[in-house]
């Protein structure tokens, strides 16, 4: 029987890192939502290891939060654990990455969506989602209930037509011993969407009281007290170490003579994996002549014993699971508490979206996080809240909101997403980033801040920070290239400790000495000069400015041929097939990716120099054709 | 053509740069036009070119100005009229210069090179037909032509480029570029799995190893293979059997009798080498010692060092004697140029009695040229000439000269990678972080990308996952 459960402008399919953004989102902009979880203990889960951030990714946590998104924000309140990464590289790709705690980071997450305002959360399994005239309308649970909304943002994660491989072992399943979603994935089959099908893993959690952790390295968080939200202000967090061990020739002798039994070797999986997330026993086949891997072994929680096994990722039976752990220094008693497993997925191939997320034929349907075909929960939460915006947006009759390469991380990712073919399941890297030094996590703010507060999701108090920083920047920049130091003895032996040349005879500006490398914004402070009061993220700001300056122009210049290109526009509707020249390969990739402009067009891969020729001289061929019309 | 992401991507603009080619079918003799189009036309024809007119670029409209062009070290490389043509009355609609040279290949090709250098970028197939058409200077009706155009030239050049790439000037651009993957995989799984035990580059070992490719490149810049036809000519190596006519060709094509003929087989004991010029183009044609079965030891070894000739040869010309069977030396002879650009002499065509089987022949040729001569009679001679020419002009003697041209490309991206490598070089001594250094590195691999066809990031991260054990 079904039945009538309620209309609402912005209806979300899924609670986890994707879903919860989106549906954050599209309340906050003011949109009647609802959230719908397989299972209401399960909102916000990391079914995966208990980490955020790390190169790339925490990039895309501090763009979700300069957003006004909730990610940054959850995990600074509920991590035991932070660390800066990447730190004796350069401030691009200096990387954030917290340990968080899995239950309080869930409990924590739901909270927040409890509370927010326009924002309903309800426990239900969605069989299909509603069309009518080509349109979204609204979802249909598997109890009957009829939901109603103008868009549905899908945010499904792994659970379509989930597949649980254990050694010999499979059934259907999600992660976490869920049960998966099956009428949906049908349900978008039977709507006309082309579906993919990928793998990825998890280890055994293990109990911490069968442990020797003396046999192990520790691995503490940093003693500065970091946070990913640019609206933080935790300054002191008790932390919780990791644990480093590593596997050795007794580990890999198991794993091999094993093999016959792994699912991966034996074709029992057939879907891709992803490469930078191999399982053991892949590492331990294609990387034969390594004599050990490092092994993390990290806390789950405040209040658990159970620790994840990271590196030791695996789709071994249990019994070879066991015995392989117990090969390990510290590990030689191990009790495991929750067995590994592989897990195959079907996922939307994201070519059929649109750069700001929306499903190219549904109207009012959109599309986030791991359904989409990426992995981790913080590309999720980007897609999320990209979702989540446009929806809302799309509710408002608004137009949507994307980014570009030159603007974010995200925006690097969903370009990659709808314009090129994934053979794996995406994981952001800041080598796909083109320019890098532009996308750096300390400046989040400053590139995306102005943006979420025009759409209406940025808080006025959060924009009020952000002025002011940028204000604070401005001036001391200012400042700093305004200011001369003289040549005095007191500054020649200030530069002389720091091993830094003595000052020109026409003393330099204190901008010109942060521009010679052994000088930092720290260091200028002990020159006998007076010097502002700033907050750290400030002086970190206008050391980084001036300090690649010259890189950062560079990267600039770029851009801005970049949008030059991206500025040439396509129409959605063109016909290709009316191009003619274009090569058969150009025309059915431009067919399907429908590029919304010249330099889109020029990423999709086989589209060559030729075809974009073609394709110009055929856009003007329209042009001038509708004008003569109009005469 | 090739490698659109990188050019893209590497900032170039498909519309808004200024784009320049050689734009006259080439000839010995004749004069060669290099066109420029865009913004920066005047700009840099300014930078290299002098003339008594002093305010020669002043006035409006279109001018022909007599003056000189100078290379950078002021040295004057050609005599030249430049003829210029504010925008928008012209072709495409953009400031154009025409500059045109005297004499052939050599000072056009030089001056395209400068013109390169000073800021242009080289026009892609039918550039300045796709300009003159989207700034509204050629009519609808005509669109269809010059998309002809672009496809045709790309097609060709696609294949040009596919056929250089197995010369060596690609496969040495092909390793550099591997190492440089290499180089930049390291840093960049360092960055990107900074909790993996990966072995790190420090600045110090990127300084060395990018200094290392800079060499390299740089002496690929020098050895540049349409430089050194200029320089060197194209090596051109006659052989065969002895007595089949291999000095009469010689004497033949030189126009006079500088190796010494005669009906003894083994007359040529020694290596000959003579310049000749063919169209423009310079050819270093080097007689050689008839090849066959020996027991004598000098023989042996002046054939070893034939053998070695025939592999640094560029073009290999293999004569064979209509008179006569082919035999086992024959087929030896046709064996060992298996992979080499060859054409096939078949000489004494003046003999009554053909004894030579054309049908095996035309099997060993392998689809390259099988000509027939008369060293004696100088018949068939012109034909060889033509062939010679068009193979060095990549089969296009009309329009652009797109063998050069790919050359040239070779070229520009080789100073692009060069340029972003003193950068990196540069900026490493000056201690920036390596994440910082590798943006540059990066952009030096995705110069060369343009040629070979490859995209960075996908390639990168292949390169990343195949050297290093990586992951949770
Ligand atoms: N009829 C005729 N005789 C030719 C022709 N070309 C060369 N000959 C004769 O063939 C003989 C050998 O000519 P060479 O040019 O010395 O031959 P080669 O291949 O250099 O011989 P080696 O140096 O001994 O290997 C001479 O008697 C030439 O006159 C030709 O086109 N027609
Ligand atoms: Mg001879």
């Amino acid at each position: 029987m079904e039945y009538f459960a309620g209309k609402y402008d912005v209806l979300v399919v899924g609670a986890g890192h994707a879903g919860c953004e989106a549906g954050l989102a599209s309340a906050r902009m003011g949109c009647r939502t609802c959230v719908l979880t397989l299972n209401m203990d399960n909102v916000a889960l990391m079914p995966c290891n208990p980490a955020v951030g790390g190169p790339a990714k925490g990039h895309l946590v501090r763009e979700v939060d300069a957003l006004g998104g909730e990610i940054g924000l959850n995990t600074d309140r509920h991590s035991i654990q932070m660390r800066l990464l990447n730190t004796a590289k350069g401030p691009a790709v200096h990387a954030l990455r917290a340990q968080a705690d899995k239950k309080s980071y869930q409990a924590g997450m739901k909270q927040v969506l409890e509370r927010q305002p326009l924002l309903d959360l309800k426990q239900a399994t969605v069989e299909r989602l509603l069309v009518e005239k080509g349109k979204v309308c609204g979802a249909v649970t598997s109890t009957g209930a009829r939901f109603e909304a103008e868009a549905v943002v899908l945010t499904t994660g792994t659970y379509l037509k989930g597949r649980i491989v254990i050694g010999d072992l499979s059934f259907p399943g999600g992660p976490n011993g869920q049960f998966p979603s099956v009428g949906l994935s049908d349900s978008l089959i039977d709507l006309g969407l082309r579906l993919g099908r990928f793998k990825t893993g998890t280890p055994a959690r293990v109990d911490a009281g069968s442990i020797d952790f003396s046999r192990m390295i520790i691995q503490p968080g940093d003693d500065i007290t970091h946070n990913f939200s640019f609206m933080s202000d935790i300054d002191h967090r008790e932390q919780l170490p990791c644990w480093l061990t590593y596997t050795n020739e007794e580990t890999h002798r198991v794993i091999r003579e094993n093999l016959y039994r792994a699912p991966l070797y034996t074709g029992a999986i057939q879907s891709m994996g992803p490469r930078y997330c191999p399982s053991i026993e892949t590492k331990v086949v294609r990387f034969s002549d390594k004599p050990a891997h490092q092994v993390f072994i990290e806390p789950e929680g405040r209040n658990t014993s159970e620790m994840y096994v990271q590196g030791m990722s695996t789709s071994l039976p249990e019994d070879v699971q066991l015995a392989m752990l117990r090969t390990l220094p510290g590990l030689e008693k191990v009790e495991i508490m929750r067995v590994g497993y592989a897990i195959e997925y079907d996922y939307l191939i994201p070519a059929q979206l649109t750069l700001w997320l929306a499903v190219k034929e549904i109207p009012g349907l959109f599309a986030a996080g791991q359904i989409n075909g990426t992995s981790g929960y913080e590309e999720a939460a980007a897609q999320g809240i990209m979702a989540g915006i446009n929806a809302a947006l799309y509710v408002k009759g608004r137009e949507p909101f994307t980014l570009t390469r030159a603007d974010a991380y995200t925006g690097v990712m969903i370009d990659d997403l709808v314009t090129k073919e994934l053979d794996e399941p995406y994981r952001m890297l800041t080598s796909r980033a083109e320019y890098r030094l532009l996308l750096r996590q300390d400046n989040a703010d400053l590139r995306l801040t102005e943006k979420g507060y025009q759409i209406g999701l940025v808080t006025a108090e959060r924009y009020k920070m952000f002025e002011r920083k940028k204000t604070l920047v401005e001036e001391e920049k200012n400042r700093l290239e305004r200011t001369m130091v003289p040549v005095s003895g007191e500054v020649k032996k200030v530069l002389e400790q720091m091993k830094s040349a003595a000052l020109p005879q026409q003393g330099a500006s204190l901008a010109g000495l942060l521009r010679r490398p052994e000088i930092g914004y720290e260091q200028l402070l002990q020159l006998p000069l007076e010097h502002p009061e700033l907050p750290p993220e400030v002086r970190e700001q206008v050391e980084i400015q001036i300090k690649y300056e010259g890189y950062i122009k560079k990267q600039q210049a770029q851009v801005e041929r970049f949008r030059r290109m991206e500025e040439k526009k396509i129409p959605y509707d063109l016909d290709y097939s009316q191009a003619q020249g274009l090569s058969l390969e150009a025309r059915e990739k431009m067919e399907q990716v429908r590029p919304v402009s010249i330099g889109q067009a020029a990423r999709i891969a086989g589209v060559t120099p030729a075809d974009i020729s073609v394709l110009l001289i055929h856009l003007e061929q329209k042009r001038r054709r509708q004008t003569t019309r109009q005469d | 053509m090739l490698g659109l992401k990188n050019y893209l991507a590497g900032g170039l603009n498909l519309l808004e740069d200024t784009i320049a080619a050689i734009s006259t079918p080439l000839g010995e003799g004749g004069i060669g036009i290099v066109r420029l189009s865009g913004p920066a036309a005047f700009d840099i024809a300014k930078k290299i070119f002098r003339s008594k007119k002093k305010e020669w670029s002043a006035a409006e409209g279109h001018r022909l100005v007599y003056g000189h062009i100078l290379d950078p070290a002021g040295q004057i490389v050609d005599e030249v009229l430049l003829g210029y043509m504010k925008a928008p009355h012209t072709y495409t609609r953009e400031d154009i210069i025409e500059i045109n040279c005297h004499g052939g290949i050599v000072p056009s090709k030089k001056i395209l090179e400068l013109v390169l250098s000073a800021g242009a970028r080289l026009a892609r197939p039918g550039e300045f037909s796709l300009r003159a058409f989207l700034n509204g200077r050629i009519d609808l009706a005509q669109a269809e032509s010059i998309i002809d155009i672009i496809r045709a030239r790309t097609e060709t050049g696609l294949k040009l480029a596919v056929a250089q790439l197995n010369g060596s000037l690609s496969r040495k651009i092909l390793e550099l570029q591997d190492r440089l993957l290499g180089l930049l995989a390291q840093v960049e799984a360092n960055i990107d799995f900074p909790e993996d035990d990966l072995e790190a580059a420090t600045g110090q070992e990127l300084l060395r190893t990018v200094g290392e490719l800079l060499e390299q490149v740089e002496d690929l810049i020098r050895g540049a293979q349409a430089g050194k036809i200029y320089r060197e000519g194209i090596r051109t190596i006659i052989i065969g059997r002895p007595n089949v006519g291999k000095s009469s060709l010689l004497n033949a094509l030189l126009r006079e009798n500088r190796a010494i003929v005669s009906d003894i087989p083994g007359t040529t004991r020694d290596i000959i080498e003579e310049m000749i010029n063919i169209g423009g183009i310079p050819l270093k044609i080097i007689d050689t010692a008839g090849l066959h079965e020996t027991e004598n030891i000098i023989e042996k070894i002046g054939m070893e060092k034939t053998r070695e000739m025939i592999n640094r040869a560029d073009l290999v010309l293999v004569v064979l004697d209509a008179g006569r069977e082919l035999v086992a030396a024959d087929l030896d002879i046709i064996g060992s140029v298996r992979d080499k650009k060859a054409v096939f002499l078949v000489n004494k065509d003046d003999l009554a009695e053909k004894k030579i089987s054309v049908e095996e022949l035309d099997v060993l040729a392998a689809g390259r040229p099988v000509l027939w001569v008369s060293a004696k009679e100088e018949t068939g001679l012109d034909e060889l000439e033509e062939k010679i020419f068009e193979m060095v002009m990549g089969g296009h003697l009309s329009g652009t000269d797109d063998a050069l041209v790919t050359n040239t490309r070779h070229k520009q991206a080789l100073e692009a990678a060069q340029r972003h490598l003193t950068d990196a070089v540069a900026e490493l001594k000056k201690k920036v972080p390596v994440d910082v250094a590798a943006i540059d590195i990066r952009a030096a691999w995705e110069a060369l990308g343009e040629i070979t066809g490859n995209t960075v990031t996908e390639d990168l991260l292949d390169r990343i996952f195949a050297d290093f054990c990586i992951g949770k």
